[in-house]
């Protein structure tokens, strides 16, 4: 029995080795990292397309709409709850015409939407996505994506500078500028792991959360530093990934999406794509950092394959996203600005301070209390802080005589 | 030399040649974003992941971005006229290959330099926090202390002057 | 405090999420073809012609007056007149539209062929399915995509259609009357022609 289930477990380790073995011995490294990427290349464009039918039917759903419910097998009467929708919109996405301005610099609005995606599936080289299923265990996994994920920046500025469109510059001067303030928390709220677990290394930050207390987890989101760590990378990792209510960057009703206004067809796929695998990316190290891997929530439930754990995690994850997406309005730009430095930032290093009281604390009730108070205690005062001159409540408006 | 670095380094040097030589200061700033990745990919293949890394996540990510903001915020979108090869390029040719002479010779004949290549030693990322933060503590302080000065200053300047002399027609 | 009417307004979102699956009432939308709201009763698509009786050549009001052709704001009518004349309801002698082409595409369903048309001839369909693979051949409707009996014309608008009875059979029973006048007329006039054999007077005109 717990033979079948480590088989079940290790089932895409043990294929990879078998089918990188019948190539000869010094082609071994080549086949095993064509195997894994073109595993990558299968998974999660894939994982996009089903998770774009569960953004519009769920936000269909909140808004008390049925979404797309057609679509199924063509020329049949099945209709799989309109799950076949991604067929007919990938389709009409590839077909359409591809139109590049004029004025614009032709090589460069080539190229950013390959440079956008080329850094979102690099990341996914660390992420560990189930027990031994990394493809390159860094020393300084964590490092790597994040320098990875600064990429992402340079490709939005060639999209926005090479598009020749006042629309397009805007919104990739309020990506880059979003992305920079947000990058700043979003790295503190994962240094508190890595002062914590004492490793770079995303493997070692998994291993120190698997292990069980009472059946419980002992994820680092069940700690005072680890739930603000784990809200400040939840909030900043929505802004890196330009969602809702930080999408100022593609805002259609103020700058017709932004930075890429101009780009049409296959290009703007690209970009739709990079931009979920993105998200998807981000996720998953948040799940990595804070909810513990691939490991399973509690111990009678350990035998559940690891890939199944961490693919339920995305998936909650994902689906927090299009919960918020489809509740908050899009902030204002001295909103967006104002809430990262003033109130993301100062939280973030105040946490990296709780997490090393936790860490040089013995380890009993007292350190609960002490770090929960101390939590606690600044995101009152810093909310307050935030909130303060800002007159909230009913709008007065003012008409012309 | 292994083949990965030779290919390497051969885009490195063509993409830091494109910088030195194209017109338009964006394609010049995108440019040195591609050198920056080559010497990253560089200090990859000595199995210095961290410096590595940090280029990336430094240059590319940060000071690319930054020169190309303050291009985009400081001219406009033209490109000069003028080629690039100016009138004092002959003098400027002398002077590089000196420099480049005495650099090399210096390296060449430096007393640290081993004769034979040795094996690597294994730095991890934890050997470098070691001693950023043991042997090494008071340059980082120090580097520490520079920067938020640096911050604190730009705050300065980018603060408004007199919050009443603010024109922005609205009273506070 | 920070976030609180965030949780709220995610409550408020959770609660229309999961409620849509229970109360089939929270959905607004109707699945289309499958489901259909009740048209409106002064819906109107593109105009068709009324035919009385189970010929459709033989019963269509149309006098190929061109009227309606001669008002449509964006000329979308075709007429061609008969040579020959057969007759209407009334019995009278007519001439018929030989061709009477409406072309969907140009009209614009404003309804101004219906007002203007003195015969209750052309009225609007309330159609709306008429998407179709040929955007020419397709969307030009002729006279026999057009005759529509009066019993589906007394279907989609019962209002309108009573309406537009009643004139026609006040028009029938005037010219009934009429005819009936005339009839009498004529008979008196023999009457009174018969009575005043012998003498020469001028015959009685018939009005």
């Amino acid at each position: 029995m717990g033979n079948m289930f480590t088989a079940l477990d290790q089932i895409f380790v043990n294929v990879l080795h078998w089918l990188v073995s019948f190539v000869p011995e010094p082609w071994h490294p080549f086949a095993s990292a064509l195997l894994c990427i073109s595993f990558i290349l299968m998974v999660f464009p894939a994982f996009f397309s089903i998770i774009t039918i569960f953004e519009r039917k769920g936000i269909g759903r909140i808004q008390n709409r049925y979404g797309p419910n057609r679509v199924g097998i063509p020329f049949t009467k099945i209709r799989l709850c309109g799950f076949g929708q991604f067929v007919p919109d990938g389709l009409k996405m590839l077909t359409k015409e591809d139109i590049v301005p004029r004025a614009a610099d032709k090589l460069v609005h080539f190229l950013a939407p390959v440079v956008m995606l080329i850094p979102v599936l690099l990341a996914y080289a660390v992420l560990p996505f189930g027990r031994k299923m990394t493809m390159t265990d860094y020393d300084a996994g964590l490092l790597f994506f994040f320098a990875i994920g600064g990429a992402v920046e340079l490709a939005v500025f060639m999209a926005g500078w090479s598009s020749r469109n006042k629309y397009s510059l805007l919104g990739a001067m309020r990506a880059i500028a979003q992305m920079i303030s947000y990058e700043i928390p979003l790295i503190l709220s994962a240094v508190t792991v890595v002062m914590v677990v004492g490793s770079l290394k995303l493997v070692d930050i998994i291993a120190a959360q698997n292990h069980y207390a009472y059946g419980i987890a002992q994820w680092n989101v069940f700690t005072p530093w680890g739930l603000l760590g784990f809200m400040l990378f939840f909030i900043a990792s929505l802004a890196e990934s330009n969602r809702t209510p930080f999408d100022l960057p593609e805002a259609e009703s103020e700058i017709i999406a932004g930075y890429f206004t101009e780009y049409s067809g296959f290009k703007f796929a690209l970009f739709f794509l990079g931009e979920y695998l993105g998200m998807f990316a981000i996720s998953g190290l948040g799940i990595t950092l804070f909810l513990g891997g691939w490991t399973s929530p509690v111990s009678f439930l350990t035998w559940i394959p690891s890939y199944i754990w961490f693919f339920t995690k995305l998936i909650t994850i994902i689906f927090v996203f299009i919960w918020i997406r489809a509740t908050l309005p899009r902030m204002r730009m001295d909103q967006l600005m104002n809430f990262a430095w003033k109130f993301m930032l100062p939280l973030a290093l105040i946490n990296i301070l709780v997490a090393g009281i936790w860490h040089f604390m013995a380890v009993d009730w007292q350190r609960w209390i002490v770090c929960s108070f101390l939590v606690v205690f600044s995101y009152v005062i810093l909310g307050r802080g935030l909130m303060r001159g800002q007159k909230l409540g009913k709008r007065n408006y003012r008409y012309a005589e | 030399m292994s083949p990965a670095l030779i290919i390497t380094a051969i885009v490195t040097i063509l993409a830091a040649a494109t910088v030195m030589s194209l017109r338009n200061l964006v394609h010049c700033a995108l440019a040195m974003a591609i050198t920056f990745s080559g010497i990253a990919a560089i200090y990859l293949q000595l199995s210095a992941e961290f410096v590595g890394f940090a280029e990336i996540l430094v240059y590319v990510g940060a000071i690319a971005i930054l020169i190309v903001f303050a291009i985009l915020l400081t001219r406009s979108g033209e490109s000069p006229e003028k080629s690039v090869l100016t009138s004092g390029w002959g003098a400027g040719i002398v002077v590089s290959v000196l420099v480049f002479t005495a650099l090399g010779w210096a390296v060449l004949n430096s007393a640290g330099l081993p004769k034979a290549a040795t094996a690597a030693p294994e730095t991890t990322v934890k050997n470098i926090g070691e001693a950023l933060m043991g042997k090494f503590i008071l340059p980082l302080e120090i580097v520490g202390l520079v920067l938020t000065a640096a911050m604190i200053g730009a705050v300065i300047i980018a603060l408004k002057e007199d919050p009443k002399t603010d024109n922005s027609g609205r009273k506070s | 405090m920070l976030g609180e009417q965030i949780i709220k307004g995610m409550a408020v979102t959770a609660r229309n999420f999961f409620e849509s699956y229970v109360s089939k009432d929270r959905l607004t939308t109707v699945q289309y073809p499958e489901e259909r709201l009740p048209q409106k009763g002064n819906t109107r698509q593109f105009p068709f012609l009324v035919y009385d009786g189970d010929d459709w050549e033989k019963g269509l009001r149309c006098v190929a007056c061109q009227i309606c052709e001669k008002e449509c704001p964006p000329k979308c009518i075709y007429i061609v007149k008969s040579k020959d004349k057969k007759p209407d309801y009334k019995g009278q002698p007519q001439i018929y539209p030989l061709r009477f082409d409406i072309d969907i595409s140009v009209c614009m369903s404003c309804s101004i062929c219906v007002e203007v048309c003195p015969f209750e001839s052309i009225k609007m369909n309330t159609e709306f399915e008429l998407s179709t693979a040929d955007r020419f051949g397709g969307l030009l409707f002729t006279k026999e995509q057009l005759a529509k009996p009066n019993s589906y014309y007394q279907k989609v608008h019962p209002n309108d259609a009573a309406e537009s009875d009643a004139v026609i059979a006040s028009e029938k029973a005037k010219a009934e009357a009429k005819a009936k006048a005339a009839a009498e007329a004529k008979a008196k006039a023999a009457a009174a022609a018969a009575a005043t054999a012998a003498t020469p007077v001028p015959p009685a005109t018939t009005t």
